[in-house]
């Protein structure tokens, strides 16, 4: 696979890398120079103490021999391999004995420490250096081509106004000085090609998993819904961002099956009643029909129109109230007010039915909720229960209870009807337009259970329908949050 | 006991009103102005919310139907800004949001009713007649009286001639509502809106069984029919 440099600069790890690799450069020279300044002045304050050694020695040599043991001293300590330098000069400055050719004027001027490095020249080891020079720049003076070093140094001036100067060599500082910042160099270059060998690597591998899983999303939006993201099985982030993306999928393919259901059921629940409507309109247009047609025609339109709408309406509400409602329809309502609201509106209807119709509910239970919602939802559970408790072998009787269990609310209606025995029918009685073979002949728009259903979801609860023995029990269960009362 | 059934055209309507419809949707309007004339009232129609302004706050209408959505000016708008001159018109609002918060929107923006589309004309007549601005209220009523029957809203007495009637809490409400807009048809729906105080649609003919329940107590052991049924409409309290 050829190195693709665009693409990878297009990645955030490449732009992530290359900001931590400036860093990284600006962090190394910081270091070295750093490191570099460090060692040159420990390196000076270690000559500094090395001179000031000597120059104790020296002041005892002085003291014990006078000027002729000192200037023995310093000429044997002179001629020894990688000495410091040794000066004895008079007066005026000339110099009379020591290992230093010439100095840069005006150093013996003033006592102590020099404040800066000064340049001099040396004995003995400059004739080679001094015909090297000579031969590399040809007709330059003998004075100019001298090779010049830095030292400093500490000058003294004796009771007889004799100079001696002691001092060292800086060019040792230098070499070591250059000799760390080349080898942080080299380790720093190290560093950041291995740095670039491990991005790229690691990079080319980030890459290579992302335009797999672009390759599958592609796949998948092309219309191959089936199609799920790779998954390596190494556990890192890829795979569970797979697994996840893997996972929404699914639930999109779970929805897209719901709504392919949902608008087969709409076409066969509304089809069916707009064919009857068309054909009954079109029976009625024929010769034959009288004014007594015409009316009939006209009345089962409208009565056929109306449970269209009404259709439609509990669609439109399902959908919103699935969407989400807006928090402006929930206030703290009693659980107890609706349902002796409901079953007092369902009490007639029950008595005349035949049906004995009991809530033995007092006191309140508040929760947060919309009245409003929660009492179309247990009027169409009630409405259902006293319906289908019709079919019941002894005296037909509906229960409706409310009980706290832990932080919640039951809400629970029971009929002793023949219920539903099948568990996957009871599962199926609450999705959309799902009506069991039996109610199909009930009048109803199979959207009283999952419209409940999503009354309850709205409410944060849950729908349960579980037999009764006999007959079906089917349970709203609210969330209670304490009130703090 | 028989019960007394009476045709849509059979009803008295209070006097001609005065209308104004604000509804931009061309068919709409026309069915509405051609519906309200032949039940004996006048339609001026507006189609969207400017014009309908200028006429509501020039006019003096005795009942405004004015759609939620409209051009140029949002119906709830138009109605805010007309309770904000002092009108107090009695408004219908006319809309294809039936929802919950919906209603509480409308009727927070000065509405006085809701009625949601697609909706029945009966329904539409009922609801406004009984907001006719020139029905006069009898809220402060203390005893509605119509023939011979008379419930006292303070004592919660009803009595039907000589005889006593004994009603549950409820089945009195029922009653003094029909009593206070007696002479006027009342829907299900507004049984259910004004007595029960929910705004579904109930599937099941709830409301009839307690009509009738109520019915048998007041006219049992009468000749004279006074609870009537109104056909495809709803009910009607009337005496004679």
């Amino acid at each position: 696979m050829a190195f693709r440099f665009p693409a990878i600069m297009k990645t955030t790890a490449a732009r992530l890398s290359a900001l931590y690799l400036l860093l990284f450069t600006l962090c190394a020279i910081l270091l070295v120079f750093y490191m570099t300044s460090l060692s040159a002045t420990m390196l000076t304050e270690q000559t500094m103490e090395t001179i000031n050694e000597e120059v104790q020695g020296l002041g005892q040599a002085y003291q014990r021999g006078g000027l002729p043991l000192l200037v023995r001293t310093i000429e044997r300590r002179a001629r020894q391999p990688g000495a410091n330098l040794y000066l004895i000069a008079d007066s005026n400055g000339r110099i009379l004995a020591g290992n230093v050719q010439s100095l840069e004027p005006g150093v013996l001027e003033n006592e102590g420490w020099t404040d800066r490095p000064f340049a001099y020249q040396r004995f003995g080891d400059n004739s080679a250096e001094r015909r090297n020079a000579e031969a590399s720049t040809p007709g330059g003076t003998a004075a100019e081509v001298a090779p010049r070093h830095d030292a400093i140094a500490v000058v003294l001036r004796l009771p007889n106004q004799m100079i001696v100067l002691v001092g060292r060599d800086l060019s040792e500082p230098e070499r070591f000085r250059e000799v760390v910042r080349r080898a942080l160099m080299v380790a720093l270059g190290m560093m950041g090609l291995g740095a670039l060998l491990i991005w790229y690597f690691v990079g080319r591998r980030a890459l290579k998993h992302i335009d797999s899983v672009s390759d599958a999303s592609r796949r998948i939006m092309g219309g191959d819904l089936s199609g799920r993201l790779p998954v390596t099985g190494a556990g890192d982030e890829f795979d569970r961002l797979s697994e996840n993306l893997n996972t929404m999928l699914e639930r999109i393919a779970d929805l897209n099956e719901g709504l392919k259901q949902v608008s087969d059921n709409i076409a066969h629940d509304l089809k069916t009643p707009l064919t009857r409507l068309r054909n009954r309109a079109e029976a009625a247009l024929s010769s034959q029909s009288t004014s007594d047609d015409y009316r009939a025609a006209l009345e089962s339109t409208i009565a056929e129109s109306d449970q269209l709408i009404r259709t439609f309406n509990a669609i439109l509400m399902i959908s919103r109230l699935e969407a989400g409602y807006s928090s402006e329809a929930v206030a703290k309502v009693d659980l107890v007010a609706i349902v002796q609201d409901v079953v007092e509106l369902y009490e007639p209807l029950a008595e005349e039915s035949g049906v004995e119709l009991e809530a033995p509910v007092t006191g309140s239970v508040v929760i947060d909720g919309n009245r409003e919602l929660i009492g179309q939802a247990l009027s169409n559970i009630v409405d259902n229960a006293i319906k289908y408790s019709l079919d019941a072998e002894g005296k037909p009787a509906v229960r409706v209870t409310l009980e706290k269990v832990g932080n919640e609310v039951r809400l629970r209606v029971v009929d002793n009807g023949p219920g539903i025995p099948d568990d996957v029918d009871r599962e199926r009685a609450t999705e959309r337009f799902v009506r069991l073979e039996k109610s199909r002949s009930q009048p109803g728009s199979g959207l009283g259970l999952s419209l409940t259903k999503a009354v309850m979801k709205f409410h944060h609860g849950h729908l349960e329908l579980a037999p009764a023995d006999p007959g079906l029990s089917v349970t709203m269960s609210f969330p209670q949050r304490e009130t703090g009362k | 006991m028989n019960v007394s059934i009476l045709e849509p055209g059979e009803i008295a309507y209070s006097g001609p009103m005065k209308i104004l419809v604000i509804e931009d949707d061309r068919e709409g309007a026309e069915y509405l102005e051609k519906a309200l004339a032949e039940a004996g009232h006048t339609a001026h129609v507006a189609r969207d919310g400017e014009t309908g302004f200028a006429l509501a706050d020039s006019g003096d209408y005795d009942v405004m139907i004015i759609d939620r959505m409209l051009p140029r000016r949002d119906g709830l708008s138009v109605i805010a800004g007309l309770r904000s001159r002092g009108n107090t018109t009695p408004v219908l609002i006319l809309s294809a949001l039936g929802e919950v918060d919906d209603r509480v929107t409308g009727l927070r923006a000065g509405g006085d009713d809701y009625l949601t589309k697609p909706y029945a004309f009966s329904e539409l007549l009922a609801r406004i007649e009984v907001l006719n601005r020139r029905t006069a209220s009898r809220e402060t009523e203390t005893v509605y009286r119509i023939g011979d029957l008379e419930l006292d809203r303070l004592s919660h007495m009803v009595r039907r001639g000589a005889l006593d009637i004994t009603l549950q809490p409820r089945e009195f409400r029922l009653l003094e509502y029909l009593m206070r807009h007696a002479g006027q048809v009342v829907t299900r729906t507004m049984l259910l809106e004004n007595v029960w105080d929910y705004h579904f649609d109930p599937q099941t003919n709830v409301i009839d069984v307690h009509i009738s329940r109520l019915r048998s107590k007041i006219e049992k052991g009468f000749s004279s029919p006074i609870l009537h049924t109104v056909r495809g409409a709803g009910y009607m309290l009337k005496a004679g």
